[in-house]
């Protein structure tokens, strides 16, 4: 139950903020101080959630394959490779060093 | 024929653009299935999201905080927070897509980074429009479809972290962040959050760390405002100023 109040919050919440966009009169959104946030917001969401879907298990501090994995990921960002291929590397990557026991 | 004042750019290149992208992203929908099933989602839970949520970085969030045992609420708000930044593309895209008032509702659901990316990338009206709906059109499709698959194979596959599929997840967010990581305080604002989103979890209750990662952005932004107030006179710092914002 707790799972279905989620997901209709997330899909009632992530549709309107899509519609407001194409709804709202421009200069409402245009102030410099709030596009600066709205750009810099996502940035500081999606570093936190790599970190602590890489060096977590609940509520722990942890170092695993995952790590492997990310750092795989990370040379194909920089190599450039599309985005299929990078999370392809994390995910054979951390397959592979959880073969190896680690 | 070619308008004069218009940049050269044929139907086929706008959509042979918008299937690269919309294919190759839309693919990474297993991923998510995968991921999904393997945090406890049910196979309907998870097309559910890919269906009426369809932004992934939202969903990746949602299922990683109730994988993680947060409450509802705090993993709707976290996902909440990464889908604002659609807003600000569907403001762009109002401008330069020009769509009537009826359409809007249906196309507001396809408002997400690839199309917008897409369509800002064309030279006209025209290629815009048909660069959001092929990219929004092949993305939807294949990324429910290849959802569907992912849940499917999950339940297949059984453990999914023997397979590395617990990395997916992770990379995607790397895969979306690194793009922004334009400027030193893009830079900071991603270091900061770390530290924060990593630090607070062993003390703060699941899916509460990553709201409060989240207050980097302010931070770094009243920190960047105050370094101008002081290096540039009493003024200029209410509003820190840049040069225009390279995204």
């Amino acid at each position: 139950m707790n799972v279905w109040i989620a997901i209709a919050l997330t899909v009632a919440g992530c549709y309107l903020v899509k519609l407001v966009g194409l709804l709202v009169p421009a200069g409402v959104l245009e102030r410099p101080l709030v596009q600066r946030l709205a750009a810099l917001l996502p940035v500081a969401l999606l570093a936190a959630l790599t970190a602590q879907q890489t060096f977590s298990t609940g509520g722990g501090l942890v170092l695993d394959a995952r790590a492997a994995g990310l750092a795989a990921a990370a040379v194909a960002l920089v190599l450039r490779a599309p985005f299929l291929v990078v999370v392809g590397a994390a995910v054979a990557v951390t397959a592979g060093a959880r073969a190896l026991g680690w | 024929m070619i308008p004069d004042d218009a940049p050269a750019k044929p139907d086929v290149a706008v959509v042979r653009d918008a299937l690269g992208v919309g294919v190759a992203v839309g693919l990474s929908g297993f991923a998510f299935g995968v991921t999904s099933a393997g945090s406890g989602l049910g196979l309907l839970q998870t097309c559910v999201l890919s269906l009426l949520v369809f932004t992934g970085a939202s969903q990746f969030a949602l299922v990683g905080a109730l994988a993680a045992g947060g409450n509802p609420f705090t993993a709707a708000a976290g996902a909440f927070f990464l889908g604002t930044r659609n807003a600000f593309y569907g403001l762009r895209l109002s401008q330069l897509l020009a769509l009537p008032k009826a359409v809007r509702p249906l196309a507001a659901h396809w408002v997400i980074d690839e199309t917008t990316a897409v369509a800002l990338a064309q030279p006209s009206r025209r290629a815009a429009r048909i660069g959001f709906t092929v990219t929004g059109l092949t993305l939807y499709v294949l990324w429910n479809a290849t959802t569907l698959l992912g849940a499917l194979g999950a339940e297949a596959i059984g453990d999914t972290a023997a397979w590395g599929l617990d990395a997916a997840g992770p990379a995607v967010f790397l895969a979306l962040l690194a793009p922004m990581l334009t400027s030193a305080t893009e830079r900071a604002t991603a270091g900061l959050a770390v530290l924060l989103g990593l630090g607070l979890l062993p003390v703060l209750p699941a899916g509460v760390p990553v709201l409060a990662a989240a207050l980097a952005a302010p931070a770094v932004l009243w920190a960047q405002g105050r370094r101008a107030a002081s290096t540039t006179g009493p003024t200029a710092g209410s509003t820190p100023r840049r040069e225009k914002d390279s995204r």
